[in-house]
């Protein structure tokens, strides 16, 4: 069923006239045009396409647009700041934490969830909370690298 | 080159002014280029495969046919033109798989992108540098041998604010260059910028959803088809209802032939309309699983290719005191790159331009011009990111989802996406064949290796060589991946990252080890006792360093399994430590240590990337990893019943590079993962006293073993 939905995307406010049933991915990709969220296995057991909703990472390919009516959703395209790279982005850069990059944006956005909960997390703590983002190319030790320094970083400028 | 000059250089965009170098293949490259005989390699003329632009904005561009899915080459190639043309590495773009602006290639495959490709650029780049101070010396008025190059100009050494930037050389002028003979290269002590690590040159767009993969591409007007697909192989549909589907807005059902699509300017709602298509199979069965193939193998008509033979088997039986017979089996395996297949096709007067996630741009243009009938020069392939392929992106994988883009452009008129769903990269994957491996040997009294009796069948020659010095020995290789016997397979295969070469190297480092421990003597004593190649004993004894190796007879009750290959031309060796949990036969890689000596790393920083990404990625074919199928029908659709590695697994992964400058530089992407089913099942014997025979070494089957014990 068509209806308006409305919610906060990047910080902005964004409104839609779209079938209420269909899943944040699809929307976000084709009638927003945000690509960065990536299709990798349609069922939510891959992460490729985690986004976050209300500072939580959501696989968008389980959850229907209606859903998000009136939340907070932030995608891969949304951490970049005036420019300025997230932490996350930075340290994925310096440690080399990726190859293909395809599952990047999931791992990221899946990374600040976790930060955001806890920002003290061990690496132990990381690796358990990253255990659903899969990636083939085996960037899984720099990712995890990444992830500690971001941590730091982010630690440090609250 | 079959398009005309002018149109050629106004792709290149140097109407204005530019320099162009052109590096062809040289006959030694020649041999190894034609070594892949699959369809649609080695067949078309090659007239060149590098070249170099210099433009007028004092940007260099290089131009591969080759293509960047993650394993690094858009760093490692300018790297290499920055070094050679003196340079600023930042001032290098490169351009890869665009079949309109590119020189042939016939795919990124077997580890061959700086193998085979990085020479011919580095020559390209070399002459242009010639030739730069040639314009440098009329320009400047002096003369070529006072000259010299540095940071993308010309200067006289005497006189160093005499100088000339190569953009400004190249101003005003249109100049094509084919190299003949080769330049004198840089030697090893003067290099800046190659042997450095450089960090992934693309890694900005990635981390912030820039970077355009397939399915990333908008096109105006474009629509995403769905297709329908048999539930299995071989499987001949009788009878098709699509009114159903065709009831949904604005979705357009299109037939032809064998080819039903749906299409909407929504792929979700593509995917919808499909589910309403009633369909009806005749499904005659094969009657083949992947518990019975192993045996269907060994009755499949084929002729063995002799790969190894020397002495005389009769007479090495005659001298062994032990003999070691055993049979090895390991399954069928998946690509699994996270991005699934996916095509874009725009098709506008007479010319059809498809953005393909593949690893064979230029084979895949022609087979969408034969398709189409179409001439070649009537169809561009462009390579945008590629999330991931591994050997599956690419022929002999058909690239069926562009090839459906293709047809259906054409067909409607429109630009139409085709992204496969995970159930189809499944079910349509090239998988790496299953393989039965037999192995006879001996040993003498001294505990000398006296025969080598090995038949592969399926997995194919790729490490099957014999790597030690065994007197008396014979290899046959029955059917490979790259031209499977008729009838051997119920599905398509095709080359998985260092194809054969994980299952060889399993078998042959299981048997190593089971004689060593007869003999007993230490593991790392027995290879260095049977190895000749000097390379390949410091590669491994530079391992055995790093792991901080102590001798021990097997099985010492530590876990530690080893194993040495020469793969891609790379000599490679890995040592590993395992845990096992012998109540639950759950195993725990706990340390890898990879080493590679192949000659020139150009980038040490990618290949760590590639030694650490394949070694962890090789834990999958180990542990976890063999497709499930039965009649055609594929049982295994998603990440929830196929398990490939994650973080959980990851164990401490240490690389070594010994760096041989003056040597060619070999393949990286794959020579990583060929040992680690070895290490693995053999650290699970040092462990336990249990072989894991057959791959993959999952709980039950450790179980099992331990239960033999």
């Amino acid at each position: 069923m068509v209806e308006k939905i409305s919610f906060k995307l990047n910080s902005k406010p964004v409104s839609l006239e779209v079938d209420g049933d269909r899943k944040l991915l699809w929307v976000l990709r084709t009638d927003l045009g945000l690509t960065g969220t990536k299709f990798g296995c349609g069922e939510g057991i891959c992460g490729s396409c985690t986004v976050l909703v209300n500072n939580e990472a959501t696989p968008s390919c389980q959850i229907s647009i209606k859903d998000v009516a009136g939340a907070d959703v932030i995608t891969i395209e949304g951490l970049e700041k005036d420019g300025a790279l997230h932490p996350l982005q930075k340290a994925f850069i310096e440690h080399d934490a990726l190859q293909c990059g395809f599952c990047t944006p999931g791992m990221i956005l899946k990374a600040h969830s976790l930060l955001t909960e806890n920002p003290a997390a061990s690496r132990e703590e990381i690796m358990k909370g990253m255990e659903e983002n899969l990636c083939r190319c085996g960037a899984h030790p720099r990712i995890l690298d990444a992830i500690e320094t971001a941590a730091k970083e982010m630690k440090g400028s609250r | 080159m079959e398009m005309g000059r002018r149109e050629f250089l106004k792709r290149m965009g140097i109407l204005g002014g530019g320099i162009i170098i052109y590096c062809g293949i040289g006959e030694k490259i020649t041999s190894a280029a034609q070594m892949p005989q699959m369809p649609g390699f080695g067949n078309t003329p090659v007239d060149y495969n590098a070249f170099v632009r210099i433009g007028t904005d004092e940007r260099v561009t290089c131009f591969v046919g080759k293509i960047d899915m993650g394993q690094g080459t858009v760093t490692s190639f300018p790297q290499i033109v920055a070094e050679e043309l003196d340079v600023d590495y930042e001032s290098v773009d490169i351009i890869m798989g665009d079949t309109d602006l590119c020189p042939y290639d016939f795919g990124t495959v077997g580890s061959m992108s700086i193998r085979m490709v990085g020479p011919q650029v580095r020559n390209a780049a070399c002459e242009a540098r010639g030739v730069l101070k040639e314009l440098a010396s009329e320009y400047l008025k002096c003369p070529v041998d006072r000259l010299q190059t540095k940071n993308g100009a010309v200067f006289d050494k005497a006189n160093p604010d005499k100088k000339v930037t190569y953009g400004a050389l190249a101003k005003g002028k249109v100049i094509e260059k084919h190299l003949k003979e080769l330049p004198p290269l840089k030697s090893p002590s003067e290099f800046t910028v190659m042997g450095k690590p450089y960090l992934h040159q693309d890694a900005r767009d990635k981390v912030t959803g820039k970077a355009k993969f397939a399915g990333d591409l908008r096109l105006p007007g474009m629509v995403y088809a769905s297709i329908l697909r048999p539930p299995a192989h071989g499987a001949k549909l009788k009878n098709v209802d699509v009114s159903e589907a065709k009831k949904i807005k604005d979705v357009q059902v299109v037939q032809d032939n064998d080819l039903v699509a749906v299409l909407h300017k929504f792929p979700d709602e593509a995917e919808k309309a499909l589910s309403k298509i009633k369909a009806e199979y005749d499904l005659p069965g094969t009657g083949l699983d992947d518990k019975t193939i192993y045996e269907h193998f060994l009755k499949v008509p084929v002729k063995p290719d002799i790969l190894n033979q020397a002495g005389d088997l009769a007479k090495g039986r005659g001298l062994a005191k032990e003999i070691f017979e055993e049979t090895y089996l390991t399954p069928y395996v998946a690509h699994t790159p996270i991005e699934t297949h996916t095509g874009i096709a725009d098709a506008e007067n007479g010319k059809v331009t498809v953005w393909a996630s593949t690893q064979t741009p230029f084979p895949l243009q022609e087979s969408i011009a034969k398709t189409l009938g179409l001439s070649k020069e009537k169809v561009r392939v462009i390579t945008p990111f590629v999330g991931g392929g591994f050997g599956g992106k690419g022929s002999p994988n058909p690239n069926r989802e562009s090839l459906a883009a293709a047809r259906l452009a054409v067909l409607t008129g429109r630009p139409v996406q085709v992204a496969q769903t995970r159930a189809e990269e499944f079910f349509y994957d090239t998988f790496r064949p299953a393989a039965v491996i037999k192995i006879k040997s001996g040993l003498d009294g001294s505990g000398n290796i006296v025969f080598w009796e090995y038949d592969v069948y399926m997995a194919g020659d790729r490490c099957a060589e014999v790597l030690y010095n065994v007197p008396h020995h014979l290899v046959k290789v029955y059917g490979g991946w790259m031209s499977p016997p008729a009838g051997a397979h119920p599905f398509g295969v095709g080359p998985w990252r260092a194809p054969g070469a994980g299952n060889n190297i399993h078998a042959k480092e299981l048997h190593m080890n089971m004689m060593a421990e007869k003999a007993g003597v230490d593991p790392l004593e027995f290879r260095l006792k049977h190895l000749k190649d000097e390379r390949m004993i410091n590669v491994l004894k530079a391992v055995a360093d790093k792991f901080g190796y102590k001798p021990a007879r097997l099985p010492s009750g530590r876990g530690i399994g080893m194993s040495c290959a020469i793969d891609a031309n790379t000599y490679v060796a890995h040592m590993a430590e395992i845990a096992v949990d012998k109540a639950s036969g759950k195993v725990e890689v706990k340390r890898i240590v990879c080493g590679y000596d192949m000659g020139l790393c150009v980038n040490p920083q990618g290949t760590t990337l590639q030694m650490e990404g394949s070694c962890f990625m090789g834990m999958g074919y180990a542990l976890t990893e063999g497709l499930r199928f039965s009649n055609g029908e594929i049982f295994d659709r998603n990440f929830d019943t196929y398990h490939i590695p994650r973080f959980s697994w990851l164990p401490r992964i240490e690389t070594i590079i010994i760096q041989n400058m003056d040597k060619p530089p070999q393949g990286g992407g794959e020579p990583g993962i060929v040992g680690i089913g070895a290490i693995i099942a053999n650290g699970i014997h040092d462990a336990t006293g249990a072989r894991l025979f057959n791959l993959p070494m999952t709980p039950e089957r450790v179980k099992a073993a331990l239960k033999k014990l």
